[in-house]
Formats: structure tokens, sequence, C-alpha cells
């Protein structure tokens, strides 16, 4: 049977509820992805209902259909381009007026649309009567009642669309916004010029294209210049000159003039409709916000709340990932078990098992810093966080949301990376991105542990401290420095709603949290599998190497010489020269392992790129040890573990001893930390740039900016230290 | 119509109410804090200033809005009597 199909847009102001009942209508039917070439999320949902097939999309919140915002673009772009059958508009009912303008916006466009009235049950109990009839007659509009959170109305508003989709109906030109008399002279003078020019094919409603053109909106100009071609100069100009009219007319831009009179139109309509009742009404949110952005109170609670999300996503995300890691480890060697020694056991187990697990692993952090992120926004503390910080992040040229995605970078930069989306302004988004590296993430850890700790023992706390510090500073710089020459223009605007709190729903915080690890694991995965099994056949291969000794004729004469003195020893003789045996393979084994990371491919690279550090008082191996790092940073640790000639235990002092012996002075070794700190974000963070700036340009910049100044840097610290 | 006419939004203090007469600023700013329902005539309650004195959140039209103190410098308000209770 042929069954029916529709695309239905949801559209609607932030915090109106619109994911609520996104999610309602589509349940884990729903598939999130990106729109086209920018990073704002796309979600459809395909159901089945009333014996027709429904696309249901939810476009992004936005508060109008100006297009300043991607937002905004993307959703506008969406109903122009894509015609939907019906478009349903959210409406927050306890807010009508300032909803009314989107939906205002919407009924211009030509679309069909219908209102849902969402949370009226709220809005009658804070005393906020709407007259649902007398708004649909009035706009033109069906109109239904919904409580998304209890996914009451939802069957009905999809009734009602479905009908309103097959009606044909148009919404009447008398229903229509209705400007003063010279603006309307104004679109109708347009309207005229656009009729002759527009042949029958013309996407878009005539009045609407005219009220554009006299806002000036450059993107309806550029399309009428590719829809009409030459035509669309004489209308182009006749806007122009409309326009001067209008603007001396009113001593004001006529955009300026058309927002007004929107609000105009829409305070008469919500008299109308609107009964408020006297009853003085409880604001809770507002007294909860007494609290929370109290003058006293209101950062001591941030920063417990920041301290709170920190150690739910690091400590307690900690035994997770412990498992994951010794499930990873038992499968491994499972299949190490199972699979005869040669080279695909070695490809599996060290180069794809390997280089998964590293990013699995990160998972369970992944889940729970969304898991916290979501409950910050869904409860609307996101707002008043980015309220609280906006003057401290300023001074960076960026927004006060920036503040979390930067923090979360102290633990680990990946998802820090990933909570940069939160950002409505794309330049800040970017901004944010290409300065959450510099965070010292957790990984970094453990290289200034060892470095610091052998080099620096008594002072070893000040000098990670100090290293946590320029990681700032160098962020700030940085931030200062983009925002002058890389992404300049006005800082974006801090014009923002500070939405009602609300009690999150659990169903959204998982779906929240389920689409950010799908999205983790299908985008990351495949690139860091292929970046580590390169690093791994690069460290694994050439496989025959010309060793300077042979080492297994070594091995074998030990053995047999410490085998024949055992047999001739007494009992705890012939123990305590065992234990000299196999301590003497060890030796062996090991230096061949050094002799071979040597003469790999990327010990080769390493000595090719040495002289590049040698004035910063690195040698190859500490060469060969940063460029294993760019899989992740710890690896820098047990690199230098195998290149320094140590056994696995890479804190133990074995790996200290051994690099005090290596010749390396503190000033090298601080040059090599803030060389650490600053170079190249690893693999996985290059993925996640890469990924949320939608582009090769930005990931590119970041890895040779960041390496560029983590070298100046270092040279800088090493030079220095030598005058010590 | 009196001498505090022609105050700027950000010489409001915490508390007081007023009126909007007219947003200045750049165009995109100006028409953002329009669209956001800052028109002309629409009347606001200050709601607090951040802890670091910016931004200040205001209620308008039934909603919260926070704005940072310079973008509130470009728009002219006159304050109004507070209300009996």
């Amino acid at each position: 049977m042929n069954k029916r199909r529709f695309k239905i847009a949801l559209a609607g102001n932030p915090n109106s509820g619109k994911t609520t009942i996104f999610n309602h209508l589509t349940g884990t039917r729903q598939k999130v992805g990106n729109w086209p070439g920018v990073t704002v999320e796309k979600k459809v949902g395909d159901i089945e209902k009333f014996g027709s097939l429904l696309k249901i999309i939810d476009l992004p919140g936005t508060y109008s259909l100006t297009p300043f915002s991607i937002e905004e673009i993307v959703a506008r772009d969406f109903i122009l381009e894509e015609n939907p059958d019906v478009v349903i508009d959210i409406i927050d009912a306890s807010n009508l007026e300032r909803s009314l303008y989107l939906a205002n916006q919407l009924r211009e466009l030509d679309c069909k649309v219908i209102f849902a009235l969402n949370m009226a049950d709220l809005a009658r109990s804070r005393g906020y009567k709407i007259d649902k009839e007398r708004l649909s007659e009035l706009l033109g509009v069906p109109v239904v009642f919904t409580v998304g959170n209890k996914g009451q109305g939802i069957e009905d508003l999809l009734k009602v669309a479905i009908e309103h989709a097959e009606s044909g109906q148009d919404i009447p030109e008398t229903r229509k916004v209705r400007y003063s008399k010279d603006i309307e002279h104004a679109i109708s003078d347009l309207r005229l010029v656009i009729e002759e020019k527009s042949g029958p094919e013309f996407p878009y409603n005539r009045r609407w294209t005219a009220v554009k053109l006299l806002e000036d909106d450059s993107i309806i100009k550029k399309r009428l210049e590719q829809i009409l071609g030459h035509d669309s100069r004489e209308l182009l100009e006749r806007a122009q000159q409309l326009r001067s009219r209008l603007a001396e007319l009113f001593k004001e831009e006529p955009e300026i003039v058309l927002t007004d009179e929107r609000y105009g139109f829409i305070a008469g309509i919500v008299k109308e409709v609107v009964t408020t009742s006297t009853r003085r009404r409880i604001d809770v949110s507002r007294n909860v916000d007494l609290v929370l952005t109290n003058r006293f109170l209101g950062f001591p609670i941030f920063i417990f709340f920041i301290w709170a999300m920190f150690q739910v996503t690091f400590t307690l995300g900690a035994y997770p990932m412990a498992w994951f890691e010794a499930g990873i480890a038992w499968f491994s060697s499972g299949l190490g078990a199972v699979l005869p020694a040669g080279v695909l056991r070695d490809f599996l187990l060290n180069g794809v098992i390997a280089g998964v697990g590293s990013v699995i692993v990160f998972l369970p952090n992944i889940l729970l810093l969304f898991f916290c992120i979501a409950l910050f926004e869904d409860t609307g503390y996101m707002a008043r966080a980015a309220f609280l910080m906006d003057r401290i992040m300023h001074l960076i040229g960026l927004h006060g949301k920036s503040f979390i995605p930067m923090l979360m970078g102290f633990g680990c930069n990946v998802p820090a990376i990933m909570a940069a989306r939160t950002l409505e302004s794309r330049k800040d988004r970017i901004l944010t991105v290409l300065i959450t590296p510099f965070m010292s993430c957790s990984a970094r850890l453990p290289v200034y542990i060892v470095l610091a700790g052998t080099f620096f023992a008594a002072n070893a706390g000040t000098v990670i401290f100090m290293l946590y510090v320029t990681g700032i500073f160098v962020a700030i710089l940085t931030g200062r420095l983009f925002r002058s020459f890389l992404l300049s223009g006005e800082d974006a605007h801090f014009v923002m709603e500070l939405p009602p709190y609300r009690i999150p729903m659990v169903k959204s915080l998982v779906i929240h949290m389920w689409d950010r690890a799908k999205m983790f694991l299908k985008k990351m995965g495949g690139v860091i599998l292929v970046g580590s099994v390169v690093i791994w056949v690069l460290s694994a291969y050439p496989k025959n190497i010309d060793y300077s000794v042979d080492y297994d004729a070594r091995i074998d004469q030990a053995r047999q010489y410490y085998t024949e003195k055992i047999a001739s020893a007494t009992p705890g003789k012939a123990e305590e020269l065992s234990e000299m045996r196999a301590q003497e393979i060890k030796e062996l084994v090991r230096s061949r392992q050094v002799e071979h990371a040597e003469k790999s491919y990327l010990g080769r690279i390493g000595r090719v790129v040495s002289p590049v550090f040698e004035p910063v008082g690195i040698d190859w191996r500490g060469s060969v040890a940063l460029l294993t790092g760019f899989v992740a940073k710890e690896v820098v640790v047990s690199t230098m573990g195998v290149l320094y000639a140590v056994e696995g235990d890479t804190e133990s002092d074995a790996l200290r001893r051994a690099l005090r012996n290596s010749g390396m002075t503190p000033a090298a070794a601080l040059a090599m930390m803030v060389f650490v700190l600053l170079y190249i974000p690893c693999l996985a963070a290059v993925t996640a740039i890469a990924r949320e700036t939608g582009s090769m340009k930005w990931p590119l910049l970041s890895v040779g900016y960041t390496t560029a100044v983590a070298w100046l840097a270092a040279f800088a610290v090493y030079q220095g230290g030598q005058f010590f | 119509m009196n001498k505090q006419a022609g105050m700027r939004l950000s010489d409001m203090k915490e508390g007081q109410s007023g009126r909007i007469l007219s947003v200045g600023g750049d165009l995109r700013l100006r028409r953002r804090i329009l669209e956001m329902g800052l028109t002309r005539g629409a009347e606001f309650y200050i709601e607090k200033y951040a802890p670091l004195r910016d931004p200040l959140e205001l209620t308008i039209r039934g909603m919260h809005i926070s704005l940072r103190v310079s973008e509130a410098s470009a728009i002219k308000v006159e304050p109004l009597e507070p209300a009996n209770e």
C-alpha cells in the first residue's frame, strides 16, 4: 500500500519545550547529524502515524528568522528550500508575547504553520489564560494545547498537522501582519516589480520577498540575483530607493521600524487573547536565582558545581575507565593467545586494539561529562554560568559560555572541544576550540611527574603548577591574538535569555548522552584507528633490522651458559643463577628493543627531526617520544621508557636514573615539559577540532600554531636555562 | 518629562523599573535587542547585576534577559516611579 508521506518541521524559541516534544514524537527513532556545512545539530525522526509516514525535523531553536546566527539561517533555509508540508511552531504559553515574534515571521514566510501552545497548564497556574479559539481566528492558524513533558496533546497535534498539510489552505492575506501605511505602500510597490520580473516558478512568497528586500536581507538579495539574473538589478535598485525613502521618513533604518511594528502587532494580539488574573504569581525560578547568581554566593556555588562536574567526570569516570582498560587488556591477551605469532597478530594487537582501545577508554568520561552538561543546560543553569563568567571571559574576547569547555580541557581536551558546541556564535566556537588544547589535560601529567620528579624533586609541585599556569597564560594570549587577527570582528553579543529553571527530564538527558556517545565512537573511531595503525607501522617496521649485535645468538648463548652452570650447582646457588639468567636475557631483549626503536621508521624520522629539537635541548630519543605523543600524550612516557632502556614500569626509579644518566639537564627537562604542554593536541583532539569546526583548515592551523608556540617557548626556556 | 529623561539603561540600579526610549548601537546589535523584545515603550525591571557588575539582568515582557553593560549603555531609558505595592 502506498502511504502518504509528510515532512513536518518543528520550530520554536530555545527553551520552548521543542526538544521535549520532538523526543516524545520520535522516541529513539531519531537520527542526529549536522546540517550541511555547519556544526548545528540536525535531528530527524521517521515515524508512522495515522496511516502516514512522517518525517519530523527538529529545526534549531531561535527567537527570530532574521538570518544573523547560523541557527536562524539554517532554520529559515530549511523552510524556504525544503518546503516542509507543515511547520509546527512550539510556543511557550507562559511567554506568548515573545514567542509570537518568531510565529509571525513563520506566518509571513507563507509556509503552513500550526501553533502548539506548550506548557499551557503552567501558564494557567500562573494566572495567565489564553483564548485559543480567538488566537486561531485572529492569526488564521490552527492552535493546539500541549504539555510536552507529560506527552499531552501530542497525538492531537500530529492529527491537526496532517489535516492541515492535506487541506492546502493558506493563511488568508487579511490575517497577515499589517504594517503602517508608508511601509505597506513600499511593500506593494516592490511586489509589483517582483511580479513583473518573476515567472510562475518563483519559489518565494512575493509579499515576503518584498518585506525582506526592505529589510536589506543580504541572503535573499543574493538568491534573487541567482534566480532572476540580470532582472534582479532593477528590483534591487528599486528596493534601495524605497529603503532610503523610508529611512528618511522614519528617521530610522526600515528593518528597525519593521521589527518595532511587528511587536506592535503582537501587543495587539496578546491584548485580545490573554487574560491575566491579578493573582500575584510566585516565581520560583526567580527565587532560585536570588541564590544562584547572588553577589556573594554566586561564585562559590558555581565553583562547587564545576568541582562536582570534574569529580563526576574524571574521578567517578576513572572506575569504568579502568574496567574498559582491563576489558581491552583481557581481550587483547585472549586474542594474542589464540592467534599464531606473526604480522597479523602484531597488527591486530598493537595496531588495531591498542589504537581503538586508547579511544574507547574515554567513553565513560565523555558520557559523564555530557550528562553533566545536559543537566546544566536542561535545568537552565548554563545560562547563569555564562552570566557569572562573562565579565572574565570577555577579557579574552570570549563569551561567558566558553568557560565550561575550557575548564573541562584540564581533564581531557576531547570532550572539552566537543563541549564548545554549546556556544552560539561560530567565531566563539572556533576560538574556544583552538585555545582549549592549551589547557593541560590529564594525559600530560604523567610526563610532568616523571620529568619534574627527576630533575626538580624538591619543587616538583611548584614546577607542575607553573606549567598549568603557563598553559592558561598562552591560552589567553592566543585568544587575544586570534580575536584581533584571525577571528576579528565584533564580539558575540550577550543579549541572551535567562530561561526559567526547570526540572530536567531523564529521557532527554539519556538521549543527549547517547547521541554524544554514538557521535564520538563513529566519527572519531575511524580516524584514530587509521592514525594508530600508521604509528604502529612506523614503529614496528622495517621488520628485518640489521642489528649491530646478533641478539638472538647472544640470548641463546647466555641461556646455554647459565643452564649449564645451574645443572652443576647446589640448589641454593641454582636459584641465584636462574635469576641472573633471567636478568641477562631481559637486558638483551631490552637492548634489542632500543636498537629496533632506533632503526625503525619512527626512529629514523626521529633522527631526521632531531636537529630541529637540538636548540631546545631534546635529543633524538626525546624527539621520537614527542612524535609518538601525537597518538596520546601519555605515550610520551612509555616511549621514553623504551628508548631510555628501562623496564615496563615507567614510573619507577629506573627511568629517573636513566634520564639523569642520559645527560639531560634540568633546563632541557623543563623545555621538554613546556613542549609537551603546548605542542600538537593529540590525534583524538585534532580529530575533534576537525569535526567541530567542520573544516580541515582549523585543525591544520592548530597543529602548526601549537607546535610553533611550543618550540619557541621551549627554546626560550632551554636557552634561558643555560645562564643558571 | 523629568530631568532624568535620557538616562542610559546601564545607569539604572538594581530594583529600578523603567521604560525604553530608544535603542542605539550598531545595526546588527540593535536589531537583535529589538527582536528580543526591548522595543521602544516596553517597560522593564532591573533584576540584578552579575557579581562582577557585568552583565546585567532585566525582566521585560515576562522574560529574563541579560545584556552586557556596554550593550545596555546604548539604550536610552526613562525611569518609572516604583509601583505601589
